[in-house]
Order: structure tokens, then sequence, then C-alpha cells
């Protein structure tokens, strides 16, 4: 049974762990500092469908059967699936899982979503309504771009903060008990946070606050510090969102110096012109399975906390000259590997 | 969380990298430069071929839109306004390419 911490904050006190994982990016993203970690990407970031969001349905399905073959399971070892993504109605999800079969809870937390449907995956576990649950989530710069910002061949000029969205796409599979020394110990659901910010090119600095709100109530209702854990790990706040984020930290009492964001992680922001950095569920989803879940599995980390970030406006609410509002979900990973 | 949404807006833009003005105009100016110096150019070829003033003027026009349409869609154009920026945007050239490109956006 689930031990409540504090608002939002959640203890899994069953034995949670994360049986199996698998990450596939794209072509830009496996030229990156991060290329080695990346053993599967897509040369041609079309995966041989006629449309971008058809491609990244087509991403999210062989991801999840990566995930599974991982550990040679199929699809009928899945008790439930948890997914989203940055498409309108979230189709690259709801289309990617159309043959399974399988009871499928859609979720949407723009760039959190990775951390988002972990902790319902897991949550759901605990409770007992699943002995193995699935979470998955994507991103496709192409498909993005042109829903959130400009046409692919549109002659703008990027502005020095905005981000690259992550062509890639991560999948977990996380069970009650198992062999896996991947434990999920805790969460904690964020609050919608928003400080009124209105540049869309500035998704780093919109998301900050609620990343610094969510970890802050995380700290006070486990009474840690950034200390006691490996990494703390956000999604894509980018070079410019991280500085803010650590300075708001500070403001709050809490000095984050093992720091690291998955959107700096995955791109050489100097010579790749990506901006701030990369951003997308794709980029937490890929760089948590690729990189980080791997060195927990080995025993090289030995704690994280995982905190995605997303942005919650729409291009409507954008043209409607509302401000972004910001969410960040948290989980706490722990290894038990010697 | 003690901030208030007044700080925020003072501590993020802190943080915020300016523009290579010095830079960036130097390139709008040199690629827009370069575009006019075509469509001069082409009025000019125009002129001496014979047509008279209105033709000229049409037919200068259409030549800078088509040819920035085949550029969009060869998806060259991209690549040069990233380095051009207002350069390429200012002239006839932005009005082509963002007419073209949503088009293109069909098909994909």
């Amino acid at each position: 049974m689930s031990r409540r911490l504090g608002p939002g904050t959640v203890e899994f006190t069953g034995d949670i762990r994360i049986e199996s994982y698998a990450a596939i990016v794209g072509k830009k993203e496996k030229e990156g500092p991060l290329g080695d970690y990346f053993e599967h990407f897509e040369e041609d970031t079309t995966l041989g469908k006629p449309s971008w969001e058809k491609s990244e349905t087509e991403l999210q399905r062989r991801t999840f059967a990566l995930a599974l073959d991982r550990r040679s399971l199929s699809p009928s070892n899945i008790d439930m699936l948890f997914g989203g993504d940055l498409l309108n109605q979230c189709i690259a999800s709801g289309y990617a899982f159309r043959e399974t079969g399988l009871p499928f809870l859609g979720l949407y937390g723009a760039c959190s979503t990775m951390a988002l449907s972990l902790a319902m995956a897991s949550a759901f576990c605990e409770g007992g309504a699943a002995d193995r649950a699935a979470a998955i989530t994507s991103s496709h710069f192409c498909a993005a771009e042109r829903q959130y910002r400009f046409p692919l061949e549109y002659g703008g000029f990027r502005a020095p903060a905005s981000q690259w969205t992550v062509t890639g796409s991560g999948c977990l599979i996380v069970s009650r008990g198992g062999k896996s020394p991947i434990r999920v110990r805790r969460a904690s659901f964020g609050a919608v946070r928003d400080l009124g910010l209105t540049d869309m090119n500035n998704m780093g600095c919109a998301m900050a606050p609620a990343a610094c709100d969510t970890l802050t109530r995380y700290f006070k209702d486990t009474g840690t510090s950034p200390k006691d854990y490996g990494a703390v790990v956000t999604g894509d706040l980018g070079k410019i969102g991280s500085e803010v984020f650590c300075d708001l930290c500070s403001r709050e009492g809490y000095e984050v110096s093992n720091h690291l964001d998955c959107g700096k992680l995955i791109y050489d922001t100097e010579s790749q012109k990506v901006g701030s950095g990369g951003s997308g569920c794709g980029c937490s989803a890929s760089v948590l399975a690729a990189y980080f879940l791997p060195q927990l599995e080995r025993g090289e980390m030995k704690s994280l906390l995982f905190m995605a970030t997303g942005a919650l406006m729409s291009p409507t609410s954008f043209q409607q000259g509302e401000s972004i509002p910001g969410i960040a979900h948290l989980v706490f990973l722990e290894s038990e590997k010697n | 969380m003690k901030t208030t949404a007044k700080e925020y807006g003072e501590i993020y833009r802190g943080y915020m990298p300016g523009s290579k003005a010095l830079r960036d105009c130097t390139a709008a100016f040199a690629v827009g430069g370069a575009i006019c110096v075509l469509g001069q150019l082409i009025q000019n070829a125009l002129k001496d071929a014979g047509l008279d003033k209105d033709a000229v003027a049409l037919l200068t026009s259409a030549s800078l839109i088509a040819l920035s349409g085949l550029l969009t869609g060869l998806g060259v154009y991209d690549k040069i306004a990233s380095f051009a920026g207002a350069g390429t945007l200012v002239p006839i050239t932005g009005f082509a390419n963002s007419v073209v490109s949503p088009a293109l956006e069909f098909k994909s």
C-alpha cells in the first residue's frame, strides 16, 4: 500500500522495479555526445512512413517491441500501457497500440510524460491493478515543429533560447517484484505553475518554476536534500532553463550542485545548432532509458531523482496571449546493485 | 515557492543571452542586398529585352517569387534563411517562402 508523504508525494512500499527499458533516437541524437549510449537509432527519420505523424507512431511501436524483446516478454505479459506524446490528441501513442489489444491509458504531460507515465505505471502496480505496466512516450522534431511552430521549410530565424525537439522514444516496463536491481521508490506529482512567461522560444524558463516547485516540495515532504541522491536529473530545461532552475532552488534554500539536464546532455549545444538544447517527451525518455537506467542497473549510479518538465500551452492559448504554465513530475529511482 | 511573477521576470531575463546583433545585421544586409542586386539584374535584362515598364516590374517580382518557391521546395531556402535572417525575410522572397512552405507540409 502506498504511503502519502505530502501533497502529491507518494512512497511505493511494494516491490516496484523497472524490469526492462528501451530507447530509439534519430540521426541528430545519435550524432550527439550520448551517441555511443544510443544502441538503436533510425538513420531515416521517416521510418519509411509517408507522414511525420505516422513516423512517430512507428517510432513508439518499435520502441515498445524493443523493450519487450530485451526481457523476452510478449505484449500479453503487459497488463496496462501508459502512453502519451506531444501531438494533438496524442495520436502517436493511441495509433501505435491499436493492434496490441492492451488496456491503454493515454496521458498528456507535454514533455513531462516520461516521469508522469512511469509514476502512474508504478502506482497501478503498487495498488495491484497491474502486475506489469509499460510507460512510453516519444517526440519527433518534424511532427512537433509543424504543430507548435512553423512549417519545416519555413525560413525562420531561431532565437538563442529556443530548443530543438528530440526525435526519440523511450519505453519502460514496470513490474511488481522481479529480479531487476532498479527500484522505483517514490514519486511526486507536480502542480501547474505559471509565473507569467509568454515567450514560446523560451520553454526552459517557462518550466523552471514548476521544476523548482516540485523538487522543493519533494524535499520538504521527504525531509531529504539534493546531496542524498546521486543526481537530480531534469528533462529538458536546456542550458538557460537549468541556470534559472538552480537559481530558483537556491532561493528556496537548496543548492542543487548535482543537477543534470537531459536536454543539455543529448546535444552538443555549440556544434549542433540546437539553441539552448534538446526538448520534447523523447528527450527525457531516451536519455533516461539509454544513459541513466543502464548505470543504475550496473550499480554505477546508486540513485537519482528523475524529474521531467512540461509546458502546458497549446498553439491556440499562445495565440490568445496566454502565458505558458509549466509542470514537473518526479520519480525517485534507486539501484540495489552492489 | 517564494518567487513572484514580477520577481521571476527579472530573474530569468538576467540569464538570457543577447542576440549577436553585429553578426545578424551584417548577414541580413549582405544577403538582403544580394537578393536586391539579383532583382536589379533581372530587371535590367528584361528592359534590354524590350519589354514595357509594367511587364518588367511584374516579371521581376514573379522571377524572385519563383526562385524562392523553387529553393523552398528543394529544402535550401531555410538553410539560407537561418544564416540571413531578415535578409531573406524582408524582400519578396520571404512572402514566397511563407506561402510555399505550408503548402509543402501537406505532402508529408
